[in-house]
C-alpha cells in the first residue's frame, strides 16, 4: 500500500503550496498517474481520503489524469502503446521495448478557494 | 468593524472574487470564472507540475553521492517475503570476510517490526542496523540516510580507513512497493525463490523492470519443485532485456562466487552460474 507514503507526500506538495500561494482549502486537486507509474489510482483516491481530514484536501476533488504507456519498439522502429511492462509490442510480439511514456506521477495543478 | 452593517475595515466584499492592484484599482474578474457572483466562494488555479516523488528523489541523489564521497558501494535487495534475502546475506558476508579480508561491510536491514533480522547479520559478522518501517510497506532514502550515519561503515569512512566499502540495504519483504523507491544505491537486485513461481516477473513486471540482477535462490530444492528456470528468465527478459540472472543456493554455496564477483568485480573464481 505505497499509496499511502504517495499520498503523504502529495499532501506534503500542497501544503508548501498553500504556504506559498497562500489558501487554505482545494477545491480540485489535479494529478497524473501514468500507466507505467506502479500506481493504483483507486488505492490513491482511498489513501488521499483518509488523510485529508484537517488538512486543507479535506473536501477537495481529486481528478486523476492517467496517461497510457508507450514504448519504443526497435524492430518496428516505432512508438507503441502497452499498459503493462509485461506486454510484447502489439505490432510485432518483440519484447525489445523501451519504455518512453506513462511513468508519469506528478500533481499538475489545484482549484484553490480564496476565502 | 461596524456595528451597524458588520463590515470591518479590511474586507467588505468578503470572499469576492477581487483583487486590488497598486493603483487602488478592484478586478471582479481574475477568478476562473472570469466573473463574480455574490455568494460563491471565488477559486484559483495554482500550477504545481511536481513529481510526486520527487522529494525521495532528492534524498536519494543525496544518499549516491554521499556513498560514493566515502567509496561505498551500495546494493539494495528487494524481494517477497521469504525468499531468502538475509540467508543469501549471512552466507555472502560469511564468504567475502574470507575471500576479501579487510572489506568493510554493512548492512540496513528494513522491516515492519523486529530486529531478528539484524542479529542474525551481525551474528555472521558485519555491523548491520534495523530500520522498523512500522506499518510502511517499503524503505525511502531518507530511511537509509538517518541509518547510514549511524552505521560504523561511515564513521570509518570519515577517518579515511578505508578506500572501498560494500553497504547491502535489505528492503521489506515486497514484491511491489520498493520498486518505487530509489534509495541512493548503485543498483537494484531482485531475489526470487525457486518455491515461488517463474511467472513471478510477469506478475510483478515494475520491480523486475527495476533491478540490474535477479538472483535465483535456493537452487539446491530445484528438483523437487516445478520451476522452470528458462521460463522464468524468458520472463524477466521480457520485462527488462538487459536484466542479469545468476542461479544461487545461499545455504549449500551453489552460484556464490559468481554472486560475490558480481559484487566485488576482481580476479575471476570459478564456480558461479552466470547465465
Amino acid at each position: 500500500m505505497h499509496e499511502l507514503s504517495l499520498a503523504a507526500g502529495i499532501l506534503q506538495i500542497v501544503e508548501q503550496a498553500a504556504a506559498r500561494e497562500n489558501f487554505r482549502r482545494v477545491s480540485l486537486l489535479h494529478l497524473e498517474a501514468g500507466a507505467l507509474a506502479g500506481v493504483e489510482p483507486q488505492a490513491l483516491r482511498f489513501a488521499l481520503s483518509a488523510l485529508a481530514p484537517g488538512t486543507c484536501l479535506e473536501g477537495a476533488e481529486i481528478a486523476i489524469a492517467e496517461p497510457c504507456g508507450t514504448a519504443w519498439c526497435g524492430r518496428c522502429a516505432a512508438d507503441v502503446a502497452i499498459s503493462s511492462r509485461a506486454e510484447p509490442c502489439p505490432r510485432c510480439g518483440g519484447n525489445r521495448l523501451r519504455t518512453t511514456g506513462g511513468t508519469e506521477l506528478r500533481v499538475l495543478d489545484l482549484v484553490v478557494f480564496d476565502d | 468593524m461596524c456595528v451597524v452593517c458588520g463590515c470591518s475595515t479590511t474586507s467588505v466584499a468578503n470572499g469576492a472574487a477581487r483583487s486590488e492592484d497598486p493603483g487602488g484599482v478592484l478586478h471582479y474578474g481574475t477568478g476562473l470564472a472570469r466573473m463574480s457572483v455574490p455568494g460563491i466562494t471565488p477559486t484559483r488555479a495554482v500550477q504545481i507540475e511536481a513529481d510526486i516523488l520527487g522529494e525521495n528523489n532528492r534524498l536519494a541523489r543525496r544518499n549516491r553521492a554521499h556513498f560514493v564521497a566515502h567509496g561505498v558501494t551500495a546494493f539494495n535487495l528487494m524481494s517477497s517475503p521469504g525468499s531468502g534475502k538475509t540467508t543469501l546475506l549471512c552466507a555472502s558476508i560469511e564468504a567475502l570476510r574470507v575471500r576479501r579480508p579487510g572489506l568493510p561491510l554493512a548492512v540496513i536491514e528494513g522491516d515492519q517490526q523486529t530486529s531478528v533480522d539484524a542479529q542474525r547479520i551481525r551474528a555472521a559478522g558485519a555491523d548491520a542496523i534495523q530500520v522498523n518501517t512500522g506499518r510502511g510497506c517499503h524503505l525511502d532514502a531518507q530511511m537509509v540516510a538517518d541509518a547510514f550515519a549511524r552505521l560504523d561503515l561511515h564513521a570509518t569512512a570519515h577517518q579515511g580507513a578505508s578506500a572501498d566499502a560494500l553497504l547491502f540495504i535489505e528492503n521489506v519483504g515486497n514484491l511491489v512497493c520498493p520498486a518505487m523507491w530509489d534509495l541512493g544505491e548503485a543498483a537494484k537486485v531482485v531475489v526470487l525463490s525457486v518455491t515461488e513461481g517463474d511467472d513471478k516477473p510477469l506478475k510483478y513486471p515494475d520491480m523486475f523492470a527495476a533491478a540490474a540482477l535477479m538472483v535465483i535462490n535456493k537452487v539446491d530444492l530445484l528438483p523437487h519443485v516445478s520451476f522452470d528456470v528458462a521460463r522464468c528468465v524468458a520472463h524477466a527478459r521480457r520485462v527488462n532485456p538487459e536484466i542479469d540472472v545468476l542461479l544461487v543456493s545461499a545455504t549449500r554455496g551453489d552460484g556464490m562466487a559468481g554472486w560475490l564477483d558480481w559484487l566485488v568485480p576482481g580476479p575471476a573464481v570459478s564456480g558461479g552460474a552466470r547465465l
